[in-house]
């Protein structure tokens, strides 16, 4: 609490304070009284300067600092105000109040189970009618799960694969082609298939890096012409964009939760949470120098589910 | 006069009186830690009083629509509904910023005042019987308010949130078996479905906060038929309780309290800028910002998905993603954990009686360890969600502090709790003060009582720690 109010302390009995409990007109308040009044009186004088003033920040066009603190000291007038006024001139305990004995006494919880099980009887004994309702409630209840099914699309084929499909042209996030020209070696383009920028898990790193430092597996031999590799860019831990790459030494990093994904050999987790490689998406180089894909990628994107295929 | 024929008129139709008398004369210990549960009350009274003005402003859609307002660099900017009404009611709507951001800080004292007051209610054992209802709701309203908390930072449709929503998605989908529909029927589809600010909206505004609001009736209705625990001290037995009584003192003390936050908050609010949405930009799904962190109070979660292993495994030849143990495993034995800890107590203590009188900490030093221990590992977990932050200041490679996080994530809370319950054990045995006038001796004591008489003591600190 923040009022100039002392002396809740729980651990001392409150003794007798000078001037505290009753007698509102007795002479020990009145002892007291004039200084905490006025300090009071002050704070309370203090909340409505300052609400004045808030009122006149606003409508002279609105600040919001101002504001803020114009408010605060109309409020923190008010808590010192009150928690002086109840800590100085309200009456001081200790007031002790008795619990009451938890749980009823024997006989009425009897009389209670008796006169309960009585009626329960009455319905229980009609079985069937029992049986009947407890099928009655039961289909209602599933028959009435069905529109939650109305909440999405079945998932079917959408995790397993994206717009990307061979012959799609890559472009940047503002719709421009990309040529393979537009990439020197360490330089990195986010790309998506032509008409599909604003989808989830199109988005795809095109990295151009040196030929000879690429290592690819031998079936994946044509999917980097010249050293233009692609791999998709959503993290295969949660999801989020492997927004980070360093040039030197040719790692991605995921700023989500710092998995490192090694470029050169077939974007490898090297560290952190993620588990799996970036899915690669193999490229082609269009005679007049575009650049498309020649597929999609060679596996599902993002973050793992249930039926996905090792 | 008026006042009195009033409570007549009232009395003549509701008998209201007696009951009336009873309520004002209710009796409220006087000490400082049972105002953390009204900290939280009233901040989430300040969520609703600013929230109902925020949704004054807000517009829950996806859909594209060009920003014109009073903030330049977004001017003409094609984004969504919700981003656009963000920064309109920020920038062009007066107090409108002040109450996003009382709003917003209102959302994270709410939530730290939760987490202490949880905590005060577990040290001092004020759970026991006959108040293990009340855990039950309170951990419910914990678990509400984490989820409220997340939804309601999720709404603008900002660049950051934006990825926190598709981590969501993510941690979905890594459910075994349901995942995949789990994810489409929740967010309407393959991310980023634009149902999800919507259903978020509806979600955030009507129906959590229903259950908090009945939740919490229940909660304090209880409260007053059980009436107050208390700490023990001279005249306060099992059977009464000893403080201020409602009316005046008390009240007037408690709406101080209400103003003083409200006077903290606005400070806050005012002063300290909190999440600027406009800095973030509007959310893209191929464009993410570094560093991201979420609200304080969902940082353990993010800090499990960092720290995990990057391990994944195949049962009956399907795939459990990573995220599944941290993120759905953790947090679920977390909140299994907490409802169950009166009865688990119940059971290692044998101690079935009802308690009005609270325990002073250092008298259970093995419950003392169990929550110390448990406090260090979310303490951890939630600092290990800033690794990249750390690295960039301390310029140690975040691989390493990942492997070193993984380390002391272990091996810290057991430490933490072995060396609680020594300390705890000779403020017991000693009878000091506090904790700073342990002597080095009494300290070596304790600690050697405890290795002496193994079988018992080891046993009770194994299960104190197991019980994280």
């Amino acid at each position: 609490m923040t009022s100039g109010g002392e002396g809740h302390d729980a651990g001392v009995p409150a003794g007798p304070r000078p001037g505290a409990p009753e007698g509102e007109a007795g002479r020990p308040v009145r002892l007291r009284a004039p200084r905490p009044e006025r300090r009071i009186a002050a704070a309370f004088g203090l909340t409505a300067a300052a609400a004045v003033g808030f009122a006149a920040v606003y409508w002279l066009g609105g600040q919001t600092q101002l504001e803020g603190v114009l408010l605060a000291v109309a409020f923190a007038g008010l808590a010192y105000g009150l928690g002086a006024w109840s800590a100085r001139l309200m009456p001081q305990g200790p007031f002790v109040e008795e619990h009451e004995p938890f749980g009823s006494s024997r006989g009425e919880r009897a009389a209670f189970a008796a006169e309960f099980e009585e009626d329960l009887e009455a319905i229980s004994r009609r079985r069937l009618l029992g049986r009947a309702l407890a099928l009655a409630v039961g289909a209602l209840g599933a028959a009435l799960l069905f529109p939650v099914r109305s909440l999405g699309p079945r998932p079917g084929r959408a995790l397993y694969q994206t717009p990307w499909q061979g012959g799609a042209q890559a472009v940047t996030a503002d719709g421009r082609p990309v040529r393979a020209a537009d990439l020197d070696v360490g330089s990195v383009l986010t790309v998506f298939p032509e008409g599909q920028v604003e989808a989830g898990d199109a988005a795809a790193l095109l990295v151009r890096v040196d030929p000879a430092a690429l290592r690819p597996p031998p079936e994946r031999a044509g999917w980097s012409p010249d050293g233009l590799v692609a791999h998709s860019k959503l993290c295969t831990h949660a999801g989020c964009p492997v927004g980070l790459y360093e040039q030197g030494s040719n790692l991605l990093f995921c700023p989500c939760h710092q998995s490192v994904f090694a470029l050169l050999e077939g974007a490898r987790p090297i560290s952190g949470p993620a588990a799996r490689p970036l899915p690669q998406l193999p490229i082609e180089v269009t005679s007049d120098g575009y650049v498309r894909a020649s597929g999609d990628f060679e596996g599902p994107v993002g973050p793992g589910f249930w039926r996905r295929p090792p | 006069m008026i006042l009195r024929r009033g409570a007549r008129w009232l009395d003549d139709r509701l008998g209201a009186a007696s009951v009336a008398r009873t309520s004002l004369a209710k009796v409220f210990p006087d000490h400082w830690s049972f105002m953390l549960g009204e900290i939280a009350l009233y901040c989430f009274v300040i969520l609703v009083l600013t929230g109902v003005f925020l949704t004054f402003f807000f517009e829950p859609g996806t859909n594209e629509v060009v920003y014109h307002g009073a903030y330049a660099p977004l001017d003409g900017a094609r984004v969504s509904a919700a981003y656009a009404s963000s920064v309109r009611l920020s920038f062009d709507v007066r107090t409108g910023l002040l109450m996003r951001q009382v709003h917003h800080w209102a959302a994270l004292v709410f939530l730290a005042a939760i987490v202490v007051h949880v905590c005060r209610i577990f040290f001092t054992g004020a759970f026991r019987r006959p108040r293990e209802l009340n855990w039950l709701i309170g951990v419910t309203l914990l678990a509400l308010s984490l989820f409220n908390g997340f939804s309601g930072y999720s709404l603008p449709d900002d660049l950051l949130s934006g990825v926190g929503l598709r981590i969501a998605y993510s941690i979905a989908l890594s459910v075994p078996v349901a995942g995949s529909w789990l994810a489409f029927l929740v967010f309407g589809g393959e991310f980023p479905a634009d149902q999800i600010i919507h259903r978020l909206f509806v979600v955030h505004i009507l129906l959590v906060p229903g259950l908090l609001v009945a939740l919490l009736t229940a909660h304090i209705g209880i409260l007053v038929r059980q009436k107050h625990s208390q700490f023990p001290g001279p005249g306060r037995t099992e059977h009464n309780v000893v403080g201020s009584k409602f009316w005046p003192t008390y009240a007037t003390r408690s709406v101080a309290l209400f103003c003083a936050i409200v006077a903290v908050l606005l400070i806050l609010g005012g002063l300290v800028q909190i999440n600027p949405i406009w800095l973030y930009g509007p959310f893209e799904p191929s464009q993410v910002s570094s560093p991201a962190q979420p609200d304080w109070y969902i940082g353990w979660v993010e800090g499990a998905l960092r720290m995990y292993p990057p391990w994944e495994f195949r049962l009956f030849g399907h795939l459990v993603p990573n995220p599944f143990v941290p993120a759905v495993l953790v947090p679920g034995v977390t909140f299994l954990l907490l409802y169950l800890w009166p009865f688990l107590e119940q059971r290692l203590s044998r101690d079935r009686d009802a308690h009005q009188l609270l325990d002073r900490p250092r008298d259970h030093p093995v419950r003392c360890a169990a929550g110390a221990g448990t406090l260090a590992f979310y303490g951890l977990l939630l600092a290990t969600a800033s690794n990249d932050v750390i690295a960039r200041l301390t310029r140690v490679p975040v691989a390493a502090l990942t492997v070193a996080g993984r380390t002391i994530l272990l091996a810290g809370p057991p430490v933490v709790a072995a060396a609680t319950y020594v300390v705890v054990r000779a403020l017991r045995d000693s009878g000091a003060e506090g904790v700073l006038q342990v002597s080095f001796g009494q300290l070596a004591a304790a600690a050697r009582a405890t290795l002496r008489r193994r079988p018992p003591a080891a046993a009770t600190i194994a299960g104190g720690s197991e019980d994280r």
